[in-house]
Protein backbone atom coordinates (compact mmCIF):
# COMPACT_ATOMS: atom_id res chain seq x y z
CA UNK A 1 0.00 0.00 0.00
CA UNK A 2 1.17 3.51 -0.64
CA UNK A 3 -0.16 6.79 0.63
CA UNK A 4 -2.96 8.52 -1.18
CA UNK A 5 -5.68 5.90 -1.23
CA UNK A 6 -8.91 7.37 0.02
CA UNK A 7 -12.41 6.05 0.45
CA UNK A 8 -15.47 8.18 0.15
CA UNK A 9 -19.12 7.21 0.03
CA UNK A 10 -20.39 8.56 -3.30
CA UNK A 11 -24.00 7.51 -2.66
CA UNK A 12 -25.88 5.05 -0.45
CA UNK A 13 -24.97 2.40 -3.03
CA UNK A 14 -21.42 3.29 -4.00
CA UNK A 15 -17.94 3.90 -2.66
CA UNK A 16 -15.30 5.93 -4.46
CA UNK A 17 -11.72 4.71 -4.11
CA UNK A 18 -9.28 7.50 -5.05
CA UNK A 19 -5.62 7.00 -5.81
CA UNK A 20 -4.55 10.60 -5.41
CA UNK A 21 -5.76 13.67 -7.25
CA UNK A 22 -3.38 13.57 -10.21
CA UNK A 23 -3.60 11.80 -13.52
CA UNK A 24 -0.52 9.59 -13.57
CA UNK A 25 0.42 6.24 -15.02
CA UNK A 26 1.29 5.05 -11.53
CA UNK A 27 -2.12 5.90 -10.08
CA UNK A 28 -3.69 4.34 -13.15
CA UNK A 29 -1.73 1.10 -12.67
CA UNK A 30 -3.13 0.88 -9.16
CA UNK A 31 -6.66 1.45 -10.43
CA UNK A 32 -6.15 -1.38 -12.91
CA UNK A 33 -4.67 -3.67 -10.30
CA UNK A 34 -7.58 -3.19 -7.92
CA UNK A 35 -10.01 -3.68 -10.81
CA UNK A 36 -8.23 -6.88 -11.82
CA UNK A 37 -8.21 -8.19 -8.27
CA UNK A 38 -11.93 -7.51 -7.93
CA UNK A 39 -12.58 -9.24 -11.25
CA UNK A 40 -10.53 -12.27 -10.24
CA UNK A 41 -11.99 -12.48 -6.73
CA UNK A 42 -15.42 -10.85 -6.91
CA UNK A 43 -16.93 -9.56 -3.67
CA UNK A 44 -20.54 -10.68 -3.18
CA UNK A 45 -22.80 -7.61 -3.19
CA UNK A 46 -20.67 -5.57 -5.59
CA UNK A 47 -22.77 -4.70 -8.63
CA UNK A 48 -20.52 -2.68 -10.86
CA UNK A 49 -17.08 -1.13 -11.20
CA UNK A 50 -16.24 2.14 -12.91
CA UNK A 51 -12.49 2.65 -13.35
CA UNK A 52 -11.26 6.12 -14.34
CA UNK A 53 -7.93 8.03 -14.43
CA UNK A 54 -7.09 7.74 -10.74
CA UNK A 55 -10.20 6.35 -9.10
CA UNK A 56 -12.45 3.32 -9.03
CA UNK A 57 -16.13 3.73 -8.25
CA UNK A 58 -17.54 0.59 -6.66
CA UNK A 59 -21.33 0.24 -6.86
CA UNK A 60 -22.90 -2.24 -4.46
CA UNK A 61 -26.21 -3.58 -3.24
CA UNK A 62 -26.98 -1.61 -0.07
CA UNK A 63 -29.12 -4.50 1.18
CA UNK A 64 -26.03 -6.72 1.22
CA UNK A 65 -23.15 -4.39 2.09
CA UNK A 66 -22.48 -1.27 4.10
CA UNK A 67 -19.80 1.30 3.27
CA UNK A 68 -17.68 0.32 6.29
CA UNK A 69 -17.85 -3.41 5.48
CA UNK A 70 -16.89 -2.82 1.87
CA UNK A 71 -14.10 -0.47 2.94
CA UNK A 72 -12.63 -3.17 5.20
CA UNK A 73 -12.76 -5.71 2.37
CA UNK A 74 -11.16 -3.28 -0.08
CA UNK A 75 -8.35 -2.46 2.36
CA UNK A 76 -7.43 -6.14 2.33
CA UNK A 77 -7.51 -6.10 -1.48
CA UNK A 78 -5.31 -2.99 -1.54
CA UNK A 79 -2.85 -4.83 0.71
CA UNK A 80 -2.45 -7.43 -2.03
CA UNK A 81 -2.10 -4.94 -4.88
CA UNK A 82 1.64 -5.50 -5.28
CA UNK A 83 1.06 -9.19 -5.95
CA UNK A 84 -1.17 -8.47 -8.96
CA UNK A 85 0.38 -9.15 -12.34
CA UNK A 86 -1.22 -7.05 -15.02
CA UNK A 87 -1.25 -8.78 -18.41
CA UNK A 88 1.18 -7.38 -20.97
CA UNK A 89 -0.60 -4.54 -22.70
CA UNK A 90 -2.06 -5.28 -26.11
CA UNK A 91 -0.72 -3.08 -28.89
CA UNK A 92 -3.42 -1.96 -31.26
CA UNK A 93 -3.58 0.20 -34.33
CA UNK A 94 -6.40 2.47 -35.33
CA UNK A 95 -6.16 3.25 -39.04
CA UNK A 96 -7.45 6.79 -39.42
CA UNK A 97 -8.29 8.98 -42.38
CA UNK A 98 -7.51 12.50 -41.19
CA UNK A 99 -9.07 15.80 -42.22
CA UNK A 100 -11.60 16.62 -44.92
CA UNK A 101 -15.17 15.51 -44.24
CA UNK A 102 -13.86 12.95 -41.72
CA UNK A 103 -12.02 15.48 -39.58
CA UNK A 104 -13.94 18.76 -39.89
CA UNK A 105 -12.05 20.40 -36.99
CA UNK A 106 -8.52 19.44 -38.08
CA UNK A 107 -7.75 22.73 -39.87
CA UNK A 108 -9.04 24.81 -36.94
CA UNK A 109 -6.92 22.86 -34.47
CA UNK A 110 -3.82 23.21 -36.64
CA UNK A 111 -4.43 26.96 -37.08
CA UNK A 112 -5.01 27.41 -33.35
CA UNK A 113 -1.62 25.90 -32.60
CA UNK A 114 0.17 27.65 -35.48
CA UNK A 115 0.96 24.52 -37.47
CA UNK A 116 -0.08 22.98 -40.75
CA UNK A 117 -2.71 20.25 -40.89
CA UNK A 118 -0.02 17.81 -41.99
CA UNK A 119 1.99 18.64 -38.87
CA UNK A 120 -1.07 18.18 -36.66
CA UNK A 121 -1.71 14.75 -38.22
CA UNK A 122 1.90 13.76 -37.78
CA UNK A 123 1.82 14.82 -34.15
CA UNK A 124 -1.44 13.01 -33.38
CA UNK A 125 -0.08 9.83 -34.98
CA UNK A 126 3.37 10.18 -33.40
CA UNK A 127 2.72 8.83 -29.93
CA UNK A 128 1.53 5.63 -28.29
CA UNK A 129 -1.56 6.26 -26.21
CA UNK A 130 -2.77 4.35 -23.16
CA UNK A 131 -6.44 3.43 -22.71
CA UNK A 132 -7.06 4.96 -19.29
CA UNK A 133 -10.64 3.73 -19.12
CA UNK A 134 -13.84 3.30 -21.08
CA UNK A 135 -16.76 5.52 -20.24
CA UNK A 136 -19.46 7.88 -21.50
CA UNK A 137 -21.01 5.29 -23.87
CA UNK A 138 -20.19 1.61 -24.55
CA UNK A 139 -16.71 1.24 -26.04
CA UNK A 140 -15.64 4.90 -25.74
CA UNK A 141 -11.98 4.86 -24.66
CA UNK A 142 -10.26 7.79 -22.98
CA UNK A 143 -6.78 7.82 -24.50
CA UNK A 144 -3.85 9.76 -23.14
CA UNK A 145 -1.81 11.63 -23.32
CA UNK A 146 -2.19 13.79 -26.35
CA UNK A 147 0.99 15.78 -27.17
CA UNK A 148 0.66 19.09 -25.31
CA UNK A 149 1.07 21.03 -28.58
CA UNK A 150 -2.28 19.61 -29.75
CA UNK A 151 -4.26 20.01 -26.53
CA UNK A 152 -7.47 21.86 -27.39
CA UNK A 153 -10.61 22.57 -25.36
CA UNK A 154 -13.95 21.00 -26.29
CA UNK A 155 -16.25 22.74 -28.75
CA UNK A 156 -18.26 25.52 -27.10
CA UNK A 157 -21.46 23.86 -28.25
CA UNK A 158 -21.43 20.11 -28.83
CA UNK A 159 -22.49 18.55 -32.13
CA UNK A 160 -25.94 17.02 -32.08
CA UNK A 161 -24.54 13.88 -33.60
CA UNK A 162 -21.02 12.67 -34.24
CA UNK A 163 -20.51 10.00 -36.92
CA UNK A 164 -19.39 6.61 -35.54
CA UNK A 165 -15.63 6.12 -35.85
CA UNK A 166 -14.90 9.83 -35.48
CA UNK A 167 -11.55 10.50 -33.82
CA UNK A 168 -11.76 13.47 -31.46
CA UNK A 169 -9.64 15.64 -29.20
CA UNK A 170 -10.66 17.18 -25.86
CA UNK A 171 -8.06 18.82 -23.62
CA UNK A 172 -5.09 16.45 -23.55
CA UNK A 173 -7.23 13.40 -24.34
CA UNK A 174 -8.14 11.76 -27.59
CA UNK A 175 -10.78 9.14 -28.31
CA UNK A 176 -13.01 7.49 -30.90
CA UNK A 177 -16.80 7.77 -30.95
CA UNK A 178 -18.31 4.25 -31.20
CA UNK A 179 -21.84 5.49 -31.97
CA UNK A 180 -23.65 8.42 -33.53
CA UNK A 181 -24.04 10.37 -30.30
CA UNK A 182 -23.95 14.06 -29.37
CA UNK A 183 -20.41 15.14 -28.58
CA UNK A 184 -18.18 18.12 -27.94
CA UNK A 185 -14.79 16.66 -28.85
CA UNK A 186 -13.07 18.26 -31.85
CA UNK A 187 -12.93 15.86 -34.76
CA UNK A 188 -9.64 15.29 -36.59
CA UNK A 189 -10.41 12.12 -38.56
CA UNK A 190 -12.35 8.90 -38.77
CA UNK A 191 -11.52 5.20 -38.53
CA UNK A 192 -13.31 2.37 -40.35
CA UNK A 193 -12.70 0.09 -37.33
CA UNK A 194 -15.89 -0.60 -35.35
CA UNK A 195 -15.21 0.43 -31.75
CA UNK A 196 -18.12 -1.56 -30.34
CA UNK A 197 -19.91 -4.52 -31.89
CA UNK A 198 -22.27 -6.66 -29.83
CA UNK A 199 -21.82 -9.59 -32.25
CA UNK A 200 -18.03 -9.71 -31.75
CA UNK A 201 -16.19 -11.81 -29.13
CA UNK A 202 -14.52 -8.68 -27.75
CA UNK A 203 -17.48 -6.33 -28.07
CA UNK A 204 -15.30 -3.35 -27.28
CA UNK A 205 -12.33 -2.98 -29.64
CA UNK A 206 -10.34 -1.33 -26.85
CA UNK A 207 -9.89 -2.36 -23.22
CA UNK A 208 -8.42 -0.56 -20.24
CA UNK A 209 -4.60 -0.65 -20.36
CA UNK A 210 -4.28 -1.22 -24.12
CA UNK A 211 -1.59 0.71 -26.00
CA UNK A 212 -2.86 2.39 -29.10
CA UNK A 213 -1.41 4.13 -32.14
CA UNK A 214 -3.24 5.98 -34.86
CA UNK A 215 -2.03 5.23 -38.40
CA UNK A 216 -2.87 7.75 -41.13
CA UNK A 217 -4.63 6.18 -44.13
CA UNK A 218 -6.02 7.53 -47.40
CA UNK A 219 -9.71 7.93 -48.18
CA UNK A 220 -9.41 5.04 -50.64
CA UNK A 221 -7.92 2.79 -47.96
CA UNK A 222 -10.69 3.90 -45.57
CA UNK A 223 -13.33 2.77 -48.05
CA UNK A 224 -11.51 -0.50 -48.70
CA UNK A 225 -11.26 -1.28 -44.97
CA UNK A 226 -14.85 -0.23 -44.36
CA UNK A 227 -16.08 -2.68 -46.98
CA UNK A 228 -13.71 -5.45 -45.94
CA UNK B 1 -45.75 -18.10 -29.75
CA UNK B 2 -48.14 -15.29 -28.95
CA UNK B 3 -47.36 -11.75 -30.08
CA UNK B 4 -48.20 -8.09 -29.59
CA UNK B 5 -48.84 -5.99 -32.65
CA UNK B 6 -47.87 -2.34 -32.18
CA UNK B 7 -50.57 -0.23 -33.85
CA UNK B 8 -49.32 3.01 -32.29
CA UNK B 9 -46.03 3.19 -30.38
CA UNK B 10 -46.76 6.14 -28.10
CA UNK B 11 -44.23 8.89 -27.49
CA UNK B 12 -41.32 6.72 -26.35
CA UNK B 13 -41.95 3.06 -25.63
CA UNK B 14 -39.05 0.68 -25.01
CA UNK B 15 -38.49 -2.87 -23.81
CA UNK B 16 -36.99 -2.79 -20.30
CA UNK B 17 -36.22 -5.24 -17.55
CA UNK B 18 -34.19 -4.52 -14.41
CA UNK B 19 -31.08 -3.64 -16.42
CA UNK B 20 -27.56 -5.01 -16.75
CA UNK B 21 -24.93 -4.94 -14.04
CA UNK B 22 -21.19 -5.27 -14.16
CA UNK B 23 -20.26 -3.78 -17.51
CA UNK B 24 -18.99 -0.44 -16.24
CA UNK B 25 -15.42 -1.30 -17.33
CA UNK B 26 -16.55 -1.25 -20.99
CA UNK B 27 -18.65 1.88 -20.56
CA UNK B 28 -22.06 0.20 -20.51
CA UNK B 29 -24.67 1.83 -18.25
CA UNK B 30 -27.30 -0.20 -16.38
CA UNK B 31 -30.41 0.92 -18.31
CA UNK B 32 -33.53 -0.94 -17.13
CA UNK B 33 -36.91 0.37 -16.02
CA UNK B 34 -36.80 4.00 -14.90
CA UNK B 35 -39.33 3.05 -12.21
CA UNK B 36 -38.17 -0.47 -11.38
CA UNK B 37 -40.69 -0.96 -8.57
CA UNK B 38 -43.60 -0.55 -11.01
CA UNK B 39 -42.05 -3.09 -13.39
CA UNK B 40 -41.42 -5.57 -10.55
CA UNK B 41 -45.00 -5.27 -9.33
CA UNK B 42 -46.46 -5.52 -12.82
CA UNK B 43 -44.58 -8.76 -13.33
CA UNK B 44 -45.81 -10.17 -10.05
CA UNK B 45 -49.41 -9.29 -10.95
CA UNK B 46 -49.23 -11.42 -14.11
CA UNK B 47 -47.29 -14.27 -12.47
CA UNK B 48 -43.81 -13.51 -13.85
CA UNK B 49 -40.57 -13.25 -11.94
CA UNK B 50 -39.92 -9.61 -11.06
CA UNK B 51 -37.09 -9.11 -13.54
CA UNK B 52 -39.07 -10.12 -16.66
CA UNK B 53 -38.98 -7.68 -19.58
CA UNK B 54 -42.01 -5.45 -20.11
CA UNK B 55 -42.84 -2.26 -21.99
CA UNK B 56 -42.02 1.15 -20.56
CA UNK B 57 -44.18 3.94 -21.95
CA UNK B 58 -43.41 7.61 -21.53
CA UNK B 59 -46.02 10.41 -21.14
CA UNK B 60 -48.18 9.06 -23.99
CA UNK B 61 -48.93 5.36 -24.31
CA UNK B 62 -49.44 3.18 -27.37
CA UNK B 63 -52.11 1.00 -28.94
CA UNK B 64 -51.51 -2.73 -28.94
CA UNK B 65 -53.38 -5.57 -30.63
CA UNK B 66 -53.29 -9.04 -29.06
CA UNK B 67 -54.29 -11.44 -31.81
CA UNK B 68 -53.85 -14.52 -29.61
CA UNK B 69 -54.84 -13.07 -26.22
CA UNK B 70 -52.65 -12.53 -23.14
CA UNK B 71 -52.56 -11.96 -19.39
CA UNK B 72 -51.59 -8.35 -18.67
CA UNK B 73 -51.10 -5.72 -15.99
CA UNK B 74 -50.49 -1.98 -16.11
CA UNK B 75 -48.51 -0.30 -13.34
CA UNK B 76 -46.83 3.03 -12.69
CA UNK B 77 -48.70 6.10 -13.90
CA UNK B 78 -52.29 6.21 -15.10
CA UNK B 79 -52.35 6.61 -18.89
CA UNK B 80 -56.17 6.15 -19.09
CA UNK B 81 -56.02 2.64 -20.56
CA UNK B 82 -59.01 1.05 -22.30
CA UNK B 83 -59.53 -2.48 -23.63
CA UNK B 84 -61.84 -2.36 -26.66
CA UNK B 85 -63.18 0.86 -25.18
CA UNK B 86 -63.74 -0.36 -21.61
CA UNK B 87 -61.68 1.19 -18.83
CA UNK B 88 -58.86 -0.96 -17.43
CA UNK B 89 -57.84 -0.64 -13.79
CA UNK B 90 -54.24 0.26 -12.99
CA UNK B 91 -52.37 -2.16 -10.73
CA UNK B 92 -54.66 -5.14 -11.39
CA UNK B 93 -54.06 -8.13 -13.64
CA UNK B 94 -56.54 -8.69 -16.45
CA UNK B 95 -57.11 -11.10 -19.30
CA UNK B 96 -57.20 -10.12 -22.94
CA UNK B 97 -59.15 -12.26 -25.41
CA UNK B 98 -57.76 -12.94 -28.90
CA UNK B 99 -58.24 -9.92 -31.15
CA UNK B 100 -58.71 -7.38 -28.37
CA UNK B 101 -57.03 -4.02 -28.50
CA UNK B 102 -55.44 -2.15 -25.59
CA UNK B 103 -55.22 1.58 -26.02
CA UNK B 104 -53.38 4.01 -23.75
CA UNK B 105 -53.58 7.79 -23.80
CA UNK B 106 -51.68 10.64 -22.16
CA UNK B 107 -50.57 10.47 -18.59
CA UNK B 108 -52.89 11.58 -15.84
CA UNK B 109 -50.20 11.33 -13.17
CA UNK B 110 -46.45 10.65 -13.56
CA UNK B 111 -44.05 10.12 -16.46
CA UNK B 112 -44.13 6.37 -17.02
CA UNK B 113 -46.52 3.47 -17.31
CA UNK B 114 -45.50 -0.19 -17.55
CA UNK B 115 -47.21 -2.93 -19.51
CA UNK B 116 -46.33 -6.39 -18.24
CA UNK B 117 -47.44 -9.57 -19.96
CA UNK B 118 -47.33 -13.11 -18.66
CA UNK B 119 -44.34 -14.75 -20.35
CA UNK B 120 -42.60 -11.40 -20.82
CA UNK B 121 -41.49 -9.60 -23.96
CA UNK B 122 -39.12 -11.95 -25.75
CA UNK B 123 -36.08 -10.25 -27.30
CA UNK B 124 -32.52 -11.52 -27.57
CA UNK B 125 -30.62 -10.32 -24.52
CA UNK B 126 -27.59 -8.04 -24.80
CA UNK B 127 -25.07 -8.46 -21.95
CA UNK B 128 -27.57 -10.43 -19.92
CA UNK B 129 -30.48 -8.02 -20.13
CA UNK B 130 -33.40 -7.23 -22.43
CA UNK B 131 -33.24 -3.52 -21.62
CA UNK B 132 -32.94 -0.94 -24.38
CA UNK B 133 -30.08 1.59 -24.26
CA UNK B 134 -31.44 4.19 -26.64
CA UNK B 135 -28.33 6.32 -27.20
CA UNK B 136 -26.13 3.44 -28.37
CA UNK B 137 -28.96 1.53 -30.03
CA UNK B 138 -28.19 -1.64 -28.06
CA UNK B 139 -30.49 -4.13 -26.34
CA UNK B 140 -34.27 -4.37 -26.28
CA UNK B 141 -36.22 -4.53 -29.53
CA UNK B 142 -33.68 -3.73 -32.27
CA UNK B 143 -32.01 -1.31 -29.86
CA UNK B 144 -34.70 1.30 -30.39
CA UNK B 145 -38.06 2.64 -29.22
CA UNK B 146 -41.07 0.83 -30.72
CA UNK B 147 -42.57 1.88 -34.04
CA UNK B 148 -45.94 1.35 -35.63
CA UNK B 149 -46.11 -2.13 -37.15
CA UNK B 150 -43.57 -3.77 -34.83
CA UNK B 151 -44.45 -7.31 -33.81
CA UNK B 152 -43.28 -8.24 -30.31
CA UNK B 153 -43.03 -11.89 -29.37
CA UNK B 154 -44.40 -12.94 -25.99
CA UNK B 155 -42.49 -15.60 -24.06
CA UNK B 156 -44.14 -18.89 -23.02
CA UNK B 157 -47.15 -18.24 -20.76
CA UNK B 158 -48.35 -21.37 -19.00
CA UNK B 159 -50.01 -20.21 -15.79
CA UNK B 160 -53.79 -19.80 -15.46
CA UNK B 161 -55.14 -16.27 -15.03
CA UNK B 162 -55.43 -15.06 -11.45
CA UNK B 163 -56.75 -11.69 -10.53
CA UNK B 164 -54.20 -9.87 -8.42
CA UNK B 165 -54.16 -6.26 -7.23
CA UNK B 166 -51.54 -4.05 -5.61
CA UNK B 167 -52.45 -3.65 -1.91
CA UNK B 168 -53.60 -0.23 -0.61
CA UNK B 169 -50.65 0.32 1.71
CA UNK B 170 -48.15 -0.24 -1.09
CA UNK B 171 -50.20 1.90 -3.50
CA UNK B 172 -50.13 4.70 -0.95
CA UNK B 173 -46.38 4.31 -0.52
CA UNK B 174 -45.85 4.55 -4.28
CA UNK B 175 -48.05 7.62 -4.75
CA UNK B 176 -46.31 10.70 -6.02
CA UNK B 177 -44.02 12.62 -3.69
CA UNK B 178 -42.09 15.63 -4.86
CA UNK B 179 -39.34 15.61 -2.27
CA UNK B 180 -36.33 13.54 -3.23
CA UNK B 181 -34.11 12.36 -0.41
CA UNK B 182 -30.39 12.60 -1.09
CA UNK B 183 -27.03 11.91 0.55
CA UNK B 184 -23.98 14.17 0.08
CA UNK B 185 -22.10 13.70 -3.21
CA UNK B 186 -18.35 13.04 -3.47
CA UNK B 187 -17.60 16.70 -4.27
CA UNK B 188 -20.01 18.24 -1.74
CA UNK B 189 -17.12 20.20 -0.17
CA UNK B 190 -16.62 22.01 -3.48
CA UNK B 191 -19.80 23.94 -2.73
CA UNK B 192 -20.06 26.81 -0.25
CA UNK B 193 -22.42 26.73 2.73
CA UNK B 194 -24.63 29.27 0.99
CA UNK B 195 -24.74 27.21 -2.23
CA UNK B 196 -25.69 24.13 -0.24
CA UNK B 197 -28.30 26.11 1.68
CA UNK B 198 -29.79 27.24 -1.59
CA UNK B 199 -29.77 23.73 -3.02
CA UNK B 200 -31.83 22.37 -0.14
CA UNK B 201 -34.22 25.33 0.09
CA UNK B 202 -34.89 25.83 -3.60
CA UNK B 203 -37.65 24.31 -5.68
CA UNK B 204 -36.34 22.92 -8.96
CA UNK B 205 -38.33 22.36 -12.12
CA UNK B 206 -37.64 19.33 -14.30
CA UNK B 207 -36.49 20.62 -17.71
CA UNK B 208 -38.04 19.71 -21.06
CA UNK B 209 -34.82 18.06 -22.29
CA UNK B 210 -34.86 15.46 -19.54
CA UNK B 211 -34.69 11.83 -20.58
CA UNK B 212 -33.48 8.44 -19.41
CA UNK B 213 -29.87 9.66 -19.43
CA UNK B 214 -30.48 12.54 -17.11
CA UNK B 215 -32.98 15.03 -15.72
CA UNK B 216 -32.01 18.64 -16.23
CA UNK B 217 -33.19 20.88 -13.42
CA UNK B 218 -34.10 24.54 -13.66
CA UNK B 219 -34.00 26.79 -10.63
CA UNK B 220 -31.46 28.29 -8.26
CA UNK B 221 -27.99 27.81 -9.79
CA UNK B 222 -25.41 26.37 -7.36
CA UNK B 223 -21.92 26.99 -8.62
CA UNK B 224 -18.98 25.14 -7.14
CA UNK B 225 -15.95 27.15 -5.98
CA UNK B 226 -13.81 28.20 -8.89
CA UNK B 227 -10.28 27.10 -9.56
CA UNK B 228 -10.55 23.37 -8.95
CA UNK B 229 -10.03 21.04 -11.84
CA UNK B 230 -12.22 17.97 -11.74
CA UNK B 231 -10.66 14.71 -12.94
CA UNK B 232 -13.19 12.51 -14.73
CA UNK B 233 -14.40 9.70 -12.47
CA UNK B 234 -17.13 7.05 -12.31
CA UNK B 235 -20.65 8.27 -11.59
CA UNK B 236 -23.35 6.56 -9.54
CA UNK B 237 -26.95 6.08 -10.53
CA UNK B 238 -28.87 9.10 -9.24
CA UNK B 239 -25.79 11.34 -8.94
CA UNK B 240 -26.60 15.06 -9.08
CA UNK B 241 -23.84 16.73 -11.05
CA UNK B 242 -23.43 20.46 -11.45
CA UNK B 243 -21.91 21.70 -14.74
CA UNK B 244 -20.34 25.15 -15.06
CA UNK B 245 -23.67 26.93 -15.53
CA UNK B 246 -24.80 25.76 -12.08
CA UNK B 247 -27.99 23.96 -13.18
CA UNK B 248 -28.01 20.49 -11.58
CA UNK B 249 -28.52 17.31 -13.60
CA UNK B 250 -29.71 14.03 -12.06
CA UNK B 251 -27.88 11.22 -13.87
CA UNK B 252 -30.27 8.39 -14.58
CA UNK B 253 -30.58 4.82 -15.87
CA UNK B 254 -29.13 5.37 -19.37
CA UNK B 255 -26.44 7.65 -17.89
CA UNK B 256 -22.90 8.13 -19.05
CA UNK B 257 -20.78 5.85 -16.85
CA UNK B 258 -18.12 8.47 -16.09
CA UNK B 259 -18.28 12.23 -15.79
CA UNK B 260 -16.18 15.31 -15.23
CA UNK B 261 -18.51 17.59 -13.26
CA UNK B 262 -18.63 17.89 -9.46
CA UNK B 263 -21.48 16.03 -7.78
CA UNK B 264 -23.28 17.84 -5.00
CA UNK B 265 -25.56 15.01 -3.88
CA UNK B 266 -26.98 11.61 -4.85
CA UNK B 267 -30.60 10.47 -4.77
CA UNK B 268 -31.05 7.63 -2.25
CA UNK B 269 -31.78 4.14 -3.58
CA UNK B 270 -35.27 4.09 -2.03
CA UNK B 271 -36.27 7.19 -4.04
CA UNK B 272 -34.77 6.30 -7.46
CA UNK B 273 -38.11 4.89 -8.63
CA UNK B 274 -39.69 8.29 -7.93
CA UNK B 275 -37.18 9.95 -10.28
CA UNK B 276 -38.54 7.66 -12.99
CA UNK B 277 -41.99 9.16 -12.56
CA UNK B 278 -40.94 12.83 -12.80
CA UNK B 279 -42.32 14.68 -15.81
CA UNK B 280 -40.94 17.78 -17.49
CA UNK B 281 -42.14 20.87 -15.56
CA UNK B 282 -42.69 18.90 -12.34
CA UNK B 283 -41.38 20.75 -9.32
CA UNK B 284 -39.18 19.00 -6.80
CA UNK B 285 -37.13 19.71 -3.70
CA UNK B 286 -34.22 17.91 -2.09
CA UNK B 287 -33.93 16.74 1.48
CA UNK B 288 -30.64 15.54 2.89
CA UNK B 289 -30.58 12.33 4.95
CA UNK B 290 -27.75 10.26 6.43
CA UNK B 291 -26.39 7.15 4.74
CA UNK B 292 -27.85 5.10 7.61
CA UNK B 293 -31.31 6.64 7.13
CA UNK B 294 -31.06 6.01 3.38
CA UNK B 295 -30.32 2.35 4.02
CA UNK B 296 -33.17 2.01 6.54
CA UNK B 297 -35.61 3.53 4.02
CA UNK B 298 -34.55 1.01 1.41
CA UNK B 299 -34.88 -1.91 3.83
CA UNK B 300 -38.37 -0.71 4.88
CA UNK B 301 -39.40 -0.33 1.26
CA UNK B 302 -38.19 -3.82 0.39
CA UNK B 303 -40.00 -5.24 3.43
CA UNK B 304 -43.20 -3.58 2.29
CA UNK B 305 -42.71 -5.01 -1.22
CA UNK B 306 -42.10 -8.49 0.20
CA UNK B 307 -44.99 -8.37 2.66
CA UNK B 308 -48.07 -10.51 2.19
CA UNK B 309 -50.28 -7.43 1.84
CA UNK B 310 -48.30 -6.00 -1.08
CA UNK B 311 -50.24 -8.00 -3.67
CA UNK B 312 -53.83 -9.10 -2.95
CA UNK B 313 -55.35 -12.14 -4.66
Amino acid sequence: MTEGEQFQPASDHSLLVSFGQQVSLDAHQRVRKLLRLLELKPVPGIRNLHPAYCSLLVEFDPLKLRHAELEAILWSYLGRLETVQLPNPRELEIPTCYGGQFGPDLNDIAALHGMTSAQAIELHASVTYVVYFLGFVPGFAYLGELPQALATPRLASPRRSTPPGSVGIAGNQTGVYPFAVPGGWRLVGRTPVAMFRPDRQNMSFLSIGDQVRFTPISAARFTALENA
Amino acid sequence: MSAIQVQAPGLLTTVQDLGREGFGPIGVSPSGAADPISLRLGNRLVGNVESTAGLEMTLLGGTFLFSQGAILALTGSDFGATLDGATVALGTSFEVAPGQKLRLGSTRSGARSYLCVQGGIAVSPFLGSSSTHILSGLGGFDGRPLREGDLLQIGPATKPFRKRTIGPRLSEHLSSRKILRVTPGPQVDWFSESSLGLFYEATYRVGEQSNRMGLRLEGAPVSPHGGRQMITEGVSLGAIQVPAGGSPIILFVDQQTTGGYPKIANVISADLHRVGQLRPRDEIRFEQVTFEAARSSLIEQEQLLASRESILE
